[in-house]
C-alpha cells in the first residue's frame, strides 16, 4: 500500500541526514507505529509521505501512485491526517471541520452532512456538539474530532502524528482503546508516531523502531521485537520490562488455563476432598454447570451438602480477551495467587503465577 | 479680548439649535474624511502586508518608514504637502491616510503570524492549496487582530480629521478652530465632545463588527 | 513669488534668525515647553504608577487611560484646556493653557507603560527575590525597576514625541513654538514660512524618536535585552 524507497532528507543548514536511505513496505489494512528517541526522524519519516516536508531523495508510493509525481494537494487529499496538536480550525464548527475534506472534494451538502452524522457515531461523540467550536470541547473530544475529521473522506491511508500525546493518561488510554477498536473494525492502512513503546506495541501490527538518522533498526511484528531483539540498540531502547511488555500482546486464553479445585454443586464431600488434595490447596471452587458460583474454604467441606454452603465470590476476575499482563497483575493480588477466568459468568478456566511465567520465557 | 469669553454663557443652546444643518454637515465631512482615509490605509496595508508576508525581509523597513511617517506631526505633514497637492481634501486624505498605515499593517501581520502552527500544518494535510488556506484559514483567524487594528486606526482618524480645519476642512474641528478664533465657548465644546461622541460609536461599532464576523472567538479571551 | 522664491525670502530675513519671531527663540519655546511637560508629568505620574505596579494592581485602569485618551482628539483638549485657563484669568497668549495640556497628554502613556513594565516582570523573579530576603522596597529597587526600566523609557518617549506634535497646535491657542510658522504660513498664504515650520517640527520629532528610541534600547539591563521595542504605534499621531 505504501513503499518507501531508498528515502533521504537532508535538512538545509545540516550535513547529517535527518532520514538516511530509509526504505519500508507497509501492507494494505495494516498498523504500523513509527518509534524511536526524539530526533530519530519518525515524524520527519511520516510527514514526507503526504509530502507536509519534501524528501531530499528516494521514491514514495501509495497506492501504486508515485506520490511525488500527483499534485501536492490531491495527493493529501486522499490521506488522512492527524497531529498531536490537533490543529482543529478554530473558527469552524464540529461539523464544518470533519466535513473539511469533503467539502473540498466538491461533495453535495447533504452528502456532506450525512457522512459527518456518520463519524460523529464512529469515534463516539455527541451530535449536540456539531454545532459548537473546537475552543468549546475537552482535549478528549477535540482528538476524537481530528480523527473523525481525519477519516471523513474515506482515505484509504490514515497518518498520525503521536495523535494522543497531549491528553491526560486515563483520557490517552482511552482513546487507545478505542481507535484499536475502530481500526480492527475500518481496516485502514495506518502510519502511526509515537515515542510512548507501549502504545506503539499495543496498537502496532508491526513496529518500526528507528534509530537517529532515520536508519531502520528493526521492523517487525511487535511480539518478534520483544522476543527477539535485533540489535544492543533496540534492547536498550524497549528497556527492561521487555518481557512484561510481551504479556501486554497475549491474551489469557492463549495461555494454558487448568480446571482447577472446582467442582460441580451436586458433588459429594467425598469427591471435593478428592479435588482440594489433587490440586494441594485448601479451598474449593464451586460451579453449577458452566455457571460461577464462588469458591469455599477448605475447612468448611465435611458432611453437609455442597449446595448449602454459602459460597465467596471471587475478587479478582478476567476475561478470556484480557492481556496476559492484566492477568499477571490480577494473580499477584489475589487472596489465592491464581485468577479466575470468566466469561459473561461462565467459567473457563483458572491461570497461576507459572503459567504465565511459562509464556515469558517461551 | 478675554473679557468676551468670560460674558458669554457657556453653552449656547439656542446656537446649536439655530445650527443644526451645519453640525449636520460637518459630521457628514468628518465622517467622510475618516471613512475615506481608514479604507485607503486598508488597500494599501493589505497590499504591503502580503508584500511582507511574501519577502520577510521588506517588513522592517516597510515599518521604519511608516513608522517614521507617523511621527511626524499631522500640522508638519499637512504643510508639508501644501507645495505637492495643494490646500484641499486631497491633502488632508494622504496625511491622514498614512497614519492608519503602520497601525493596520502591524495588526494585519501579528493577525495572520499568530495563526497557530498546528492549523497551518493540518490545513496543509488536508490538501489545501497555499492560496487556499491563506485566504479560508489565515485570513478568517487573523479577523479579531485586523479589526482591532482599524479600530485603533479609526478612532485617532477622528481625533487627527479636527486639526485639518487649518486646511478649511476639519469636520467637527471646524467648531473648535472658530470658537478659539471668536472665543465662542459654545463652538469649541461642540466639536470636541461630538468628535469624542463619534469615536466612541465608531469603536462600538467594531467591536460588535468583531463579534458578528468572529463568532467563535467569543468568550475565549 | 514662486515657492523657491519664497523660501529665500524667508530664510534671508533678519527677523527669522533674531528677535522675538526667529527661529532659535521658537526652537526654544517649542523644546522648553516639552522639557517642562514630561518632567512635571512624570513627577506627578510615575509615584503612582509604580506602586501600582509594585502591589500589581491597576493594569484595568491602564488600559482605560489609553483608550479614552485615543479619543478624545489632542486639538480638543488644547481648545478645552485654553478655555479653562481663560476663564480662570490667564492671559491669552501666555503658555499655560498649553503646557497643562501637554502634561494632560503626557501622563497617559507614562501611567500606563509604568505600571504595565513593572508588572510584567515575572513573578517567580519577584518571589525568588523576596525568596532570599529582599524587602518591598528592595525588591523595587533591585529587581522590578531595573528590569522594566525599557518600558518606563518607552513611555518617556511615546510621551515626549506626542508632547512634541501637540506643541505644535499650541500656535492654533495664540501661542508660539515652531507651529508658529505653519499656522501663520497657512495664514500669510507663505510657503516659505510653512514650510520651514514643518520641516523643524518634523526633524524635532523625528530626532526625539530615534535619540529617546537609542535610548530605551542601551537601558535594558545586560541580559535581559528584548529585540523589538520601538512602536510607535504605541502612542497615537498627533
Amino acid at each position: 500500500m505504501i513503499r518507501l524507497e531508498n528515502l533521504r532528507k537532508v535538512f538545509s543548514g545540516s550535513t547529517r541526514p535527518a532520514v538516511t536511505d530509509l526504505t519500508m513496505d507497509i501492507a494494505r489494512g495494516e498498523c504500523v507505529t513509527l518509534i524511536g528517541p526524539s530526533g530519530c526522524g519518525k515524524t520527519t519519516t511520516l510527514k514526507m509521505i503526504n509530502r507536509i516536508i519534501e524528501p531530499t531523495s528516494g521514491q514514495i508510493t501509495v497506492d501504486g501512485r508515485n506520490a511525488m509525481a500527483i499534485p501536492v494537494h490531491e495527493l493529501r487529499r486522499s490521506i488522512g491526517y492527524v497531529i498531536q496538536q490537533i490543529g482543529l480550525f478554530p473558527h469552524r464548527t464540529i461539523a464544518q471541520n470533519i466535513g473539511t475534506v469533503p467539502s473540498l472534494l466538491g461533495w453535495d451538502d447533504t452528502r456532506i452532512a450525512d457522512r459527518v452524522e456518520e463519524l460523529v457515531e464512529t469515534v463516539g461523540l455527541d451530535h449536540e456538539m456539531l454545532g459548537r467550536y473546537p475552543s468549546e470541547l475537552s482535549g478528549g473530544q477535540q482528538q476524537r474530532v481530528g480523527v473523525a475529521r481525519a477519516l471523513a473522506a474515506d482515505p484509504p491511508v490514515l497518518l498520525m502524528d503521536e495523535p494522543f500525546g497531549a491528553v491526560d493518561p486515563i483520557v490517552r488510554n482511552r482513546l487507545q482503546a478505542e481507535f484499536h477498536e475502530l481500526q480492527d473494525s475500518l481496516g485502514k492502512t495506518v502510519v502511526f508516531v509515537t515515542h510512548d513503546v507501549d502504545e506503539a506495541i499495543f496498537l502496532g501490527n508491526r513496529m518500526a523502531i528507528l534509530e537517529m538518522g532515520g536508519i531502520l533498526a528493526q521492523y517487525d511484528a511487535p511480539e518478534k521485537i520483544l522476543a527477539e531483539p535485533a540489535s544492543m540498540f533496540v534492547e536498550r531502547f524497549l528497556g527492561g520490562e521487555r518481557g512484561l511488555k510481551r504479556l501486554s500482546l497475549l491474551a489469557v486464553i492463549d495461555a494454558g488455563l487448568e480446571r482447577g479445585p472446582f467442582v460441580d454443586v451436586t458433588a459429594g464431600p467425598e469427591e471435593a476432598r478428592r479435588v482440594m488434595e489433587a490440586n494441594a490447596v485448601d479451598w474449593l471452587g464451586l460451579l453449577d454447570g458452566d455457571r460461577l458460583l464462588g469458591w469455599v474454604d477448605g475447612s468448611r467441606v465435611g458432611s453437609s451438602q455442597l449446595r448449602d454452603l454459602e459460597p465467596r465470590s471471587f475478587l479478582v476476575t478476567l476475561d478470556s480477551r484480557d492481556s496476559l499482563r492484566t492477568a499477571l497483575d490480577a494473580v499477584v493480588t489475589s487472596h489465592a495467587r491464581v485468577a479466575v477466568v470468566v466469561d459473561d459468568g461462565i467459567y473457563r478456566g483458572m491461570l497461576d503465577l507459572e503459567a504465565i511465567a511459562g509464556e515469558v520465557t517461551e | 479680548m478675554t473679557l468676551v469669553g468670560q460674558a458669554a454663557p457657556l453653552i449656547d443652546w439656542e446656537w446649536i439649535g439655530r445650527n443644526m444643518d451645519q453640525i449636520v454637515e460637518r459630521t457628514w465631512e468628518h465622517l467622510g474624511l475618516t471613512a475615506v482615509s481608514v479604507l485607503l490605509g486598508l488597500v494599501i496595508s493589505v497590499g504591503l502586508a502580503i508584500i511582507a508576508l511574501r519577502w520577510r525581509w521588506t517588513y522592517a523597513p516597510i515599518t521604519w518608514v511608516t513608522g517614521l511617517l507617523y511621527t511626524i506631526p499631522s500640522l508638519a505633514l499637512f504643510a508639508l504637502l501644501v507645495p505637492i497637492v495643494g490646500l484641499n481634501a486631497t491633502n488632508a486624505v494622504i496625511a491622514l491616510t498614512s497614519y492608519t498605515l503602520l497601525i493596520i499593517i502591524r495588526n494585519l501581520v501579528a493577525g495572520i503570524d499568530g495563526v497557530p502552527a498546528s492549523v497551518t500544518e493540518a490545513a496543509d494535510g488536508m490538501g489545501y492549496t497555499p492560496q487556499a488556506r491563506f485566504w479560508r484559514m489565515e485570513v478568517p483567524l487573523a479577523l479579531p487582530a485586523i479589526i482591532a487594528g482599524l479600530r485603533i486606526a479609526t478612532v485617532t482618524t477622528v481625533g487627527l480629521v479636527t486639526v485639518t480645519a487649518v486646511l478649511g476642512l476639519g469636520g467637527y474641528g471646524f467648531f473648535i478652530l472658530r470658537g478659539l478664533n471668536t472665543f465662542f465657548w459654545t463652538q469649541i465644546l461642540v466639536g470636541v465632545v461630538l468628535s469624542v461622541v463619534l469615536a466612541t460609536l465608531l469603536d462600538v461599532g467594531f467591536v460588535w463588527l468583531e463579534r458578528v464576523l468572529s463568532p467563535w472567538a467569543r468568550g475565549r479571551q | 513669488m514662486t515657492f523657491w522664491e519664497e523660501l529665500e525670502a524667508f530664510l534671508t530675513a533678519p527677523d527669522t534668525w533674531s528677535g522675538p519671531d526667529s527661529i532659535p527663540t521658537r526652537l526654544w519655546e517649542h523644546v522648553w515647553i516639552s522639557v517642562v511637560a514630561v518632567l512635571v508629568a512624570s513627577i506627578l505620574v510615575l509615584p503612582l504608577a509604580v506602586w501600582l505596579g509594585h502591589i500589581r494592581r491597576g493594569s484595568g485602569v491602564a488600559s482605560t487611560v489609553v483608550n479614552i485618551g485615543r479619543a478624545l482628539p489632542s486639538f480638543g483638549i488644547l481648545a478645552i484646556s485654553f478655555l479653562v485657563l481663560v476663564q480662570m484669568g490667564a492671559g491669552v497668549g501666555e503658555p499655560w493653557a498649553v503646557l497643562v495640556a501637554l502634561i494632560a497628554l503626557a501622563a497617559p502613556p507614562l501611567f500606563t507603560n509604568t505600571v504595565t513594565g513593572i508588572q510584567s516582570v515575572e513573578a517567580w523573579t519577584v518571589e525568588a527575590a523576596r525568596g532570599m530576603g529582599l524587602t518591598g522596597k528592595e525588591v523595587l529597587s533591585s529587581v522590578e525597576i531595573p528590569l522594566s526600566t525599557p518600558l518606563i523609557v518607552e513611555g518617556l518617549r511615546i510621551a515626549t514625541v506626542q508632547v512634541i506634535a501637540t506643541a505644535t497646535l499650541g500656535a492654533l491657542v495664540a501661542w508660539g513654538g515652531l507651529g508658529r510658522y505653519i499656522v501663520d504660513g497657512f495664514a500669510r498664504q507663505d510657503m516659505g514660512r510653512l514650510i520651514v515650520g514643518a520641516v523643524l517640527v518634523g526633524l524635532l520629532a523625528i530626532v526625539a524618536e530615534l535619540g529617546l528610541g537609542a535610548l530605551q534600547r542601551g537601558s535594558a539591563p545586560k541580559g535581559a535585552r528584548r529585540g523589538d521595542v520601538g512602536n510607535p504605534a504605541q502612542r497615537s499621531t498627533v
